[in-house]
């Protein structure tokens, strides 16, 4: 496939990542975060293991460390929810240099912190790594209602359709005088949501029809199911199984 | 290839503005048709009758020997391809081979018969390469093409197109010219582009105010300039028809 269609998330490579069925990376994804949220919070031994099966993949799907880090940002509204949690927890607390910090808190705050950081880490691999239609076919394999999946399929087809819209209208309000520096703009761009939402509602009855042409009837067609065989399935799911294993021996040492 | 019948077709917005007040209109098997109005005159309105997403409150439609009805409805949808004004209305799948793919799917093609069909309808309008694309990465006038190879896909009979020439540069517009005379199906084309009207369709139709007011040779219809006028229709500036040798029935790219 070119790299002419990929979106934002997605690093052109051929690994053996890259080129696995995307519904064993899905179902290994689910397992390996699965894992990752059932480990208890003070097994920090468990936490490195965890890192170390995410930070293999990483290197074996051959996208490089900035780009990961960067997509990773998504992180950061945890992060600093995390680090709000030490000073609100509640008593016993402890004295950490010039703060006085709760103990439940500061664990809730790892808790959290490592939780997060290692979902979104396996997260934006799997985005990195598998194409956005790759992904759909995937949950249809994976018997994932079709009309969820339709529904998926259609925020990806018309969102960069209706941020155009939106880009549109912006740009119509500067050339017409509008400061667009941050709190002149909202009140206008707000404004302007009504009739984006109307436009894209009219969008969604013409699109209908569009399908109801074409002898749409309630359901999504299929789509064509190429088995994936036995030894596959293990090898993908290898990192979610050694996930499960720290998980249950962290479990158990505890 | 097959061929339309329309009679006294009525059709009312539930406000009760009337946009179609009659329609009578035959398009006959393999012949090309333009459908020529000013805005607002039903153009849109009628075609959604065609695929039966509109239903007339009086009339008839009858696509070959088969009359539109709740029976009918999905032969008839297979026989109608109907390409919309907005290719991204048309094209809703996230890439051009789902979405070639969607229509015959729907009707019951499946496995590699499904993607030999894809191809194949690709291949028609030239654009192979763009089956893993996806649609909003494309260019107007490959969009274009696209929407019509989702058609074809469906092997329908009568082609409907509704202002195919909107948003095409002059390139894109001409490549569209070549592919629609290139196709063997019976076609209906609304547009407001008199020129292309001219180019393509031997015979024209003017709609205003929801009935068929003019009938007859696309060169005649144009030449008419007291029934141009009166339905707001206007030839580019410059443009005369009487310059240009009138198209032959059956011409081919």
């Amino acid at each position: 496939m070119s790299g002419t269609h990929a979106h934002a998330l997605h690093y052109h490579g051929h690994s053996p990542i890259h080129r696995a069925a995307p519904q064993v990376k899905l179902l290994a994804l689910l397992g390996y975060v699965t894992a990752v949220v059932a480990t208890p919070p003070l097994a920090f031994w468990a936490f490195s293991l965890h890192a170390l099966i995410l930070l293999t993949v990483l290197a074996l799907s051959g996208v490089p460390a900035r780009f990961f880090l960067s997509r990773l940002a998504i992180d950061i509204p945890f992060v600093l929810f995390a680090l709000l949690l030490p000073f609100v927890g509640v008593a016993p607390r402890a004295d950490l240099g010039p703060f006085s910090v709760s103990i439940a808190g500061l664990i809730g705050a790892w808790n959290l912190l490592a939780k997060a950081t290692l979902g979104a880490g396996a997260s934006v691999l799997l985005a990195a790594t598998t194409e956005v239609p790759d992904l759909l076919g995937g949950l249809v394999r994976l018997r994932v209602p079709r009309v969820l999946v339709a529904i998926a399929a259609f925020m990806v087809r018309y969102l960069e359709v209706i941020a155009g819209e939106l880009r549109r209208t912006r740009t119509a309000m500067t050339a017409r005088g509008l400061d667009l520096s941050w709190l002149a703009q909202a009140r206008p761009l707000a404004a302007s949501a009504g009739a984006l939402f109307v436009r894209s509602y009219e969008r969604g009855e013409r699109v209908h029809q569009a399908m109801l042409a074409r002898g749409y009837q309630g359901e999504m067609p299929a789509v064509s199911r190429r088995p994936v065989s036995g030894g596959r399935w293990i090898i993908g799911l290898a990192p979610a199984l050694a996930a499960a294993v720290v998980m249950v021996s962290a479990r158990i040492a505890l | 290839m097959t061929s339309l019948h329309i009679r006294g077709l009525r059709f009312a917005f539930p406000d009760g503005t009337r946009v179609l007040d009659g329609v009578d209109l035959d398009v006959t098997d393999g012949e090309r048709v333009a459908l020529l109005g000013p805005n607002g005159a039903g153009k849109t309105t009628l075609l959604l009758h065609l695929i039966g997403v509109l239903r007339a409150s009086e009339g008839s439609i009858k696509v070959g020997d088969l009359e539109l009805d709740d029976e009918n409805l999905r032969e008839i949808r297979r026989r109608v391809g109907l390409v919309f004004q907005d290719p991204d209305d048309q094209l809703f799948m996230s890439t051009v081979a789902a979405d070639v793919a969607f229509g015959p799917a729907n009707f019951g093609v499946e496995g590699p018969e499904l993607e030999r069909v894809v191809e194949m309808a690709l291949q028609a309008v030239g654009e192979s390469d763009l089956a893993d694309r996806a649609p909003h990465h494309l260019s107007g006038g490959e969009r274009r093409k696209v929407s019509i190879a989702t058609v074809l896909a469906v092997r329908s009979e009568l082609l409907v197109l509704d202002e195919p020439t909107s948003n095409l540069d002059p390139a894109g517009r001409r490549e569209l010219v070549q592919l629609l005379a290139g196709l063997e199906a019976t076609q209906l084309i609304v547009t407001h582009d008199l020129p292309f009207a001219l180019e393509l369709c031997p015979r024209a139709m003017i709609m205003n105010r929801g009935r068929i007011v003019a009938d007859g040779a696309t060169i005649s219809l144009l030449a008419d300039r007291a029934l141009m006028h009166r339905n707001r229709l206007e030839l580019p500036y410059g443009f005369d028809p009487a310059n240009i040798a009138a198209p032959s029935q059956n011409r081919k790219s």
